[in-house]
């Protein structure tokens, strides 16, 4: 453990107010969103950056809560203001801010460059018009083709998703398909105007365990494919294992570790990101104990005055208490974790048994104890075979 | 689609079979003998056992009601005791003073409650939405007569901005093919009597129309909140459709399904309403004729009143949910 201990800078590097290089589609910089509601403020976000490069793919990791939904919705400008309020921030998308933007460009801007598949597919389309209509009267705004071209164009999606008949499916409605078919004519409307950033709300939650690993091929086919860029949200580890190349981990509202997702799953730092790979079953194995990370999700009005994390976490001392932590470069310039182990004052204080090695009962030591990639990854690749089944 | 009216329409049938004995139980069993009634002060015992022997009155009541039935269904609705003219004849020429009137009412409902309900529904909780509840609370709770006769009084008889009654001045004259005042002036070419008549139209359709604009405002804001926050609301706008097109397509459209409902269960209390307005406002048209009737002891005419406006009320009904079915394809296959 030999690592640097430089916080890395709020804003991810670059200064404020300038777009970041042409090679970053999406450059999330101390995001804040907060909801006024009646019982006081909920910082739902904050605080939180991230990038993203094009045709790259990150995952969105966290407890129920944590701000990931609402950091996506804040992206695409769809939360309601009030009681929703960007305080501050900046979102640079594909070289423009998006924030700032006015309402009309940020329109041209949603659902054609950056496109959103929600959570609950049963509910998520309109149940008074056929799902070919639906999806050509997106192709219709942002491609201006014409109703016939679009029609046809709807017709395309439908296959590219793997609808069979397509040309007689798409002139159904909603209710005559299944969850796991209309989630995937949300995906067809969300790709079906060639989008640079597909955001995917944890898109199969409310689908079949089987149908569940289809769509999550789908998607990762899909992004494959058109080279587009995907932000995965979900609660599922091993999803988030198989389908993305970064990953970062909110909890109550900000960012607590960030990196390539086989260092964060294979060594992870901050002791909220160990305590979730804790409870994976795939990584804990047979005959261990699983252990779910104690307490609970800390209420949105009443957080802990410093590291939010404290009150559940296994190794704090006063420091903790005292003074929020920041997000510290842990390794590579990209890895972080928001902990006070990783901070100047970290050193005296570090565990030895932090990483996944502290699983219970363990206690050679840390490089022995820690399953090696490949184990993680068929353990997960394992998860999803039986799922499909 | 087809199959579903046909079954509509059969399960029509035995509700105004029911209906017909209902109705003429009730009135042979009311005081007031019909044939007393029409001879007033000439009746004699000699000459009201004659009339209610012509009148079929002696028979025993199930007799009276087959021969009433067979009646029926031909079509004949029988005779007016008073006029002794066929009873559909008299209800042709006064049913379309009803259907003008309360289609005014209905007009003036749904074209002032639906947009009123969307703007209380966009400005929920602020200045706005408290003026449209309020007002759709007066709505509903003042009476049509006290509203009808408070109407009356402000806009004819002090401002004279009105006429106070009637369906046409009695100095215009006119030729009527439909009996619609508004549809034969327009047939003629009659461009100052329409107005005249729209003028008279104008009181008796907002006193009318007011309860149904009440309900009709209040269900439209409801209906449009609880579409609002349906998550295919923000799967439109995730689309980049502008506000315009989410709030006239992907909202309203979903917000009519309840509103349409409403909106033909309006229908009955409209045809009840339109008796109280029609003799305010001296409206020539079946309420007037129903009060009518029951004062001089028309039975038969009562009877038939309201065996038609519950026919009318079924296929109103009927139309309703064919527009309904037509807007929602969740029960159209069904
Ligand atoms: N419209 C809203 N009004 C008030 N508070 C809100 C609203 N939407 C979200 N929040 C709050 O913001 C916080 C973050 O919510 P968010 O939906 O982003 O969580 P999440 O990480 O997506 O959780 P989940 O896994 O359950 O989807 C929560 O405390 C939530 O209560
Ligand atoms: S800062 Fe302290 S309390 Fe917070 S996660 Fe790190 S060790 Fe735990
Ligand atoms: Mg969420």
């Amino acid at each position: 453990m030999t690592e640097t201990t430089i916080a890395i800078e709020q804003g991810g590097g670059p200064m404020l107010g300038v777009a970041p290089p042409e090679d970053v589609l999406l450059d999330v910089r101390d995001l804040k969103t907060y909801f006024h509601v009646m019982d006081g403020t909920v910082r739902a976000v904050d605080g939180v950056s991230f990038s993203l490069k094009r045709g790259s793919s990150i995952g969105v990791v966290g407890e129920s809560g944590s701000g990931k939904s609402v950091t996506a919705l804040t992206m695409m400008r769809l939360l309601d203001i009030p009681p929703a309020e960007i305080v501050d921030g900046e979102i640079w998308f594909d070289g423009r801010e998006l924030v700032a933007m006015s309402d009309e460009d940020i329109r041209h801007i949603r659902g054609k460059d950056m496109a959103m598949i929600f959570q609950e597919p049963l509910t998520a389309l309109n149940p008074l018009f056929t799902v070919g209509d639906q999806i050509s009267e997106q192709i219709q705004l942002h491609m201006k083709v014409k109703k016939r071209e679009a029609w046809d164009r709807s017709i395309e999606m439908l296959k590219t998703v793997g609808i069979p008949n397509a040309e007689t499916r798409v002139k159904q409605y909603p209710h005559e398909m299944s969850g796991g078919m209309r989630q995937r004519v949300m995906i067809a409307m969300a790709i079906s105007c060639e989008p640079k950033l597909i955001i995917a709300d944890e898109p199969t939650t409310a689908l079949d365990v089987t149908i569940q690993a289809q769509i999550m091929e789908l998607l990762k086919s899909i992004q494959q494919r058109t080279g587009a860029s995907l932000m995965l949200i979900t609660h599922d580890l091993g999803v988030i294992a198989e389908m993305v190349d970064d990953v970062i981990v909110m909890y109550a509202g900000q960012v607590v570790e960030q990196g390539h997702v086989d260092e964060v799953f294979l060594d992870p730092r901050a002791p909220y990101t160990e305590g979730l790979i804790r409870s994976i079953p795939s990584v804990v194995g047979r005959g261990r104990r699983l252990k779910a990370i104690r307490g609970t999700v800390p209420s949105p009005f009443n957080l802990p005055p410093a590291c939010r994390f404290e009150p559940r976490c296994d190794y704090p001392w006063d420091l903790c208490r005292a003074t929020e932590p920041e997000l510290y470069q842990v390794g590579a310039p990209e890895r972080g974790a928001r902990c006070h182990l990783y901070g100047p004052a970290g050193r005296g204080h570090r565990s030895p048994v932090v990483g996944t090695a502290s699983v219970e009962g363990e206690t050679e030591s840390t490089e022995a104890a820690r399953p090696d990639a490949a184990q993680v990854f068929l353990k997960s690749e394992q998860a999803l075979e039986d799922r499909r089944q | 689609m087809t199959k579903y009216i046909i079954r509509r329409l059969l399960a029509a049938i035995p509700v105004l079979f029911g209906l017909s004995i209902i109705l003429f139980a009730f009135i042979h069993l009311l005081p007031g003998d019909p044939a007393v009634a029409l001879l007033g002060q000439h009746a004699t015992p000699e000459l009201t056992a004659e009339i209610r022997a012509q009148l079929g009155l002696d028979q025993p009541l199930w007799q009276q009601y087959l021969a009433y039935l067979g009646q029926l269904l031909h079509g004949d609705l029988g005779k007016s005791i008073i006029t002794n003219r066929p009873i559909i004849d008299e209800f042709l020429l006064r049913f379309p003073g009803t259907v003008e009137l309360t289609v005014g009412a209905l007009i003036f409902a749904v074209g002032l409650g639906i947009p009123l309900g969307r703007y209380a529904a966009r400005h929920v909780q602020g200045f706005g939405d408290g003026m449209v509840t309020v007002i759709s609370l007066l709505g509903i709770s003042i009476p049509i007569f006290v509203l009808g006769l408070t109407l009356q009084y402000i806009f004819a008889v002090q401002l004279k901005w009105l006429p106070a009654s009637g369906r046409l001045d009695p100095r215009i004259a006119i030729e009527y093919h439909t009996n619609f005042v508004l549809i034969d002036t327009l047939l003629d070419g009659n461009i100052p009597a329409f107005f005249n008549g729209l003028s008279h139209l104008i009181l008796p359709a907002i006193a009318l129309g007011s309860i149904p604009l009440a309900i009709i405002t209040r269900i439209t804001r409801a209906s449009v909140l609880d579409v609002t926050n349906e998550d295919y609301v923000r799967t439109a706008r995730a689309k980049g459709l502008s506000e315009r097109r989410v709030g006239g397509r992907h909202i309203m459209r979903n917000a009519w399904l309840p509103v349409v409902t409403v909106i033909g269960l309006q229908v009955g209390g409209l045809l009840a309403g339109a008796v109280i307005t029609e003799t305010i406002f001296s409206w020539n048209g079946v309420g007037r004729w129903t009060v009518q009737a029951i004062q001089d002891h028309d039975y038969f005419v009562v009877q038939s009143i309201i065996l038609i406006f519950a026919l009318i009320f079924l296929v109103v009904n009927l139309v309703v949910d064919i527009g309904y079915a037509f807007i929602n394809p969740r029960i159209r296959y069904a």
